[in-house]
């Protein structure tokens, strides 16, 4: 019986030698990741609820916070003394405290190929990027897990999406996933699987998957995976980790719901338009709107890696942002920004005169930085651009990569980043 | 049969919508009901009877895993959501913590705001304007953990029975 890469990883943890989409299994995660925008419900539940108030596997834990950092008010110091004082009381030894993203954090340091790992946040589902099953789940599910060291999961259906072709110069991988959740729409791959794969993936670095896997909850999916290859090992030995592990592959002739064929030759610059992910357009089009901005954003679990902030340097370099607009930038994490700095990224963000910002979620998600007024307009690498999701009902927001959101702040206007590459 | 006041939502219903992120911190969901919708109508709460019903299209509660979202509609005293789909992660955490999700695809434009409905969960049908509609019960580990009264629930009596 022939399996997709994210049915063998179920049947494996599992203890099964088949499953099919459907099947309900049991499986004890390998990881599970909380972070600070929701532990404090999760810590609730476990302790006014549980009756035995036990973490199973302590060390499985990874506790992030990232999404508040640093603390903007009493309430929210008092939910991250809530975590730590948990973590300690419990020996959950892994806790980050403003080192980066979750996300970006699993998959420098603890993710590995073949995993199963849930997070209480939805985009958990970036660490697929090195062919582990991740996925985001709510607080009691949370809880459940950390105290019976358990989950259960209904096998998904896999969508295959192929792709063959090279990007076009101003086309960026965050391009692609903006462009796919156009194809799909905010619902298309409900409960299902994204598995990206085809000669176009294989050539493809992990930070590079990440930002396509990242998104696939945008589409509604369960996960989002590519299957570990050499790439994926090259990746680990960069980390200095050990690379030698069971990778995972789909079967030639597995059984998908789905397969989307996407020429990425065919993509050109987009981005998704307020108030919706999946409302794509071309930014060619967009430009002629002449959409003013009042606030530019690169960074969190979606765009605020390293090569991501090697795009934005690309088009800022030698260049100035312009007087009306706010431009901040944020690295993934703290070897994110370090790597940044050495490069001489950094240098160029702030003669460019944008302003860099800590490792967090930040303005993404509307925590603590980056709050628009009523009727502002925002470019940004962030994961969503919901209604009111970073400040006033009526501000907006516009997703595009970090090069369009380059572009747009230096013009001042929403912008084809094509003229300003080389 | 008990009837329910139903407040109409369209499609693609996000869990910034529910409850937006900057709300999450207070510390606990009582303290933030009364932002459930706020981006949506400012006034929601206000109009909102305990027992009403809430309506979406397709895909309610997409968007982020915050279970913040399902537990500011249980707060508010929703006796259930009826929608054409449910977004993956809204659906698990609203059955874990026991909200009532009646999926109904094929309902579209017949159900309006302001509309009367009543919930027969025996014969899993709803009636409203006259109408019946049969809508999919739950089944398999789902059914099992609503039949607990929510997750923490299944757990805390396995952990009971493993004790025997």
């Amino acid at each position: 019986m022939k399996m997709t890469v994210t049915e063998k990883i179920l049947a494996h943890a599992a203890g099964k030698s088949h499953v099919s989409p459907g099947d309900i299994v049991n499986v004890s995660p390998d990881i599970i990741m909380c972070n600070d925008a929701t532990t404090h419900i999760t810590i609730d539940i476990f302790e006014k609820k549980l009756k035995n108030r036990k973490v199973k596997n302590p060390s499985k834990n990874v506790w992030v916070i990232d999404h508040n950092f640093p603390v903007n008010d009493i309430k929210t110091a008092e939910a991250h003394k809530k975590m730590k004082i948990f973590a300690d009381r419990h020996g959950i030894a892994n806790f980050h405290n403003g080192d980066g993203v979750c996300h970006q954090i699993l998959l420098e340091r603890y993710a590995n190929p073949g995993q199963i790992i849930i997070g209480a946040d939805s985009h958990t589902c970036t660490i697929g990027a090195i062919g582990a099953f991740a996925t985001g789940l709510g607080s009691t599910d949370i809880t459940g897990a950390i105290a019976t060291g358990e989950t259960w999961f209904k096998v998904p259906e896999t969508i295959k999406i192929n792709m063959t072709g090279k990007l076009n110069k101003g086309v960026y991988h965050r391009d692609i996933i903006l462009y796919i959740i156009g194809l799909t729409g905010a619902d298309g791959a409900n409960y299902k699987a994204m598995e990206f794969t085809g000669q176009a993936v294989r050539e493809m670095t992990v930070p590079e998957r990440a930002v396509l896997c990242n998104m696939a909850v945008e589409a509604g999916a369960k996960n989002g995976i590519v299957e570990a290859d050499e790439m994926c090992r090259r990746y680990l030995s960069e980390q200095g980790r050990d690379a030698d592990r069971s990778y995972f592959k789909s079967d030639e002739d597995a059984c998908y719901e789905k397969i989307i064929n996407v020429d990425l030759s065919r993509i050109k610059p987009g981005c998704a338009i307020p108030h919706n992910v999946d409302n794509y357009d071309e930014l060619e089009n967009i430009e002629k709107n002449r959409v003013k901005i009042h606030q530019g954003f690169i960074g969190a679990c979606s765009n605020g890696r390293i090569e991501n902030l090697r795009e934005a340097a690309e088009v800022l370099m030698n260049r100035k942002v312009n007087q009306q607009v706010k431009l901040m930038i944020s690295p993934a994490s703290q070897s994110v920004y370090k790597q940044a700095l050495n490069e001489g990224l950094m240098d160029i963000f702030i003669s460019a005169g944008a302003v860099v910002l800590n490792p967090s979620c930040s303005a993404c998600w509307g925590g603590c930085q980056g709050i628009m007024a009523e009727n502002q307009v925002s470019i940004s690498t962030a994961t969503r651009n919901f209604r009111g999701r970073t400040g006033h009902p009526d501000s907006q927001i516009y997703l595009a990569s970090a090069a369009a959101v380059a572009a747009s702040c230096i013009e001042g206007f929403i912008t084809d980043p094509v003229k300003y590459i080389r | 049969m008990e009837t329910h006041v139903i407040h109409k939502l369209g499609n693609d219903i996000d869990t910034d919508q529910i409850i937006a992120s900057q709300y999450l911190m207070l510390p606990d969901i009582e303290n933030m009901k009364k932002f459930a919708f706020e981006t949506i109508d400012p006034d929601f709460t206000v109009k909102f009877k305990t027992g009403d019903c809430i309506a979406g299209g397709k895909n309610f509660g997409c968007g982020s895993s915050r279970e913040q979202a399902p537990a500011v509609i249980k707060a508010i005293g929703a006796t259930a959501v009826i929608a054409e789909s449910f977004a993956r992660i809204f659906f698990r955490n609203a059955i874990n913590i026991g909200l009532m999700l009646i999926q109904c695809p094929q309902i579209g434009d017949d159900l309006n705001d302001a509309d009367s409905l009543s919930i027969d969960l025996k014969n899993s049908i709803i009636v409203f304007n006259g109408k019946t509609v049969r809508f999919h019960p739950f089944t398999g580990q789902a059914h099992e953990i609503i039949s607990e009264g929510g997750l923490i629930e299944f757990i805390n009596k396995q952990s009971a029975e493993d004790k025997k």
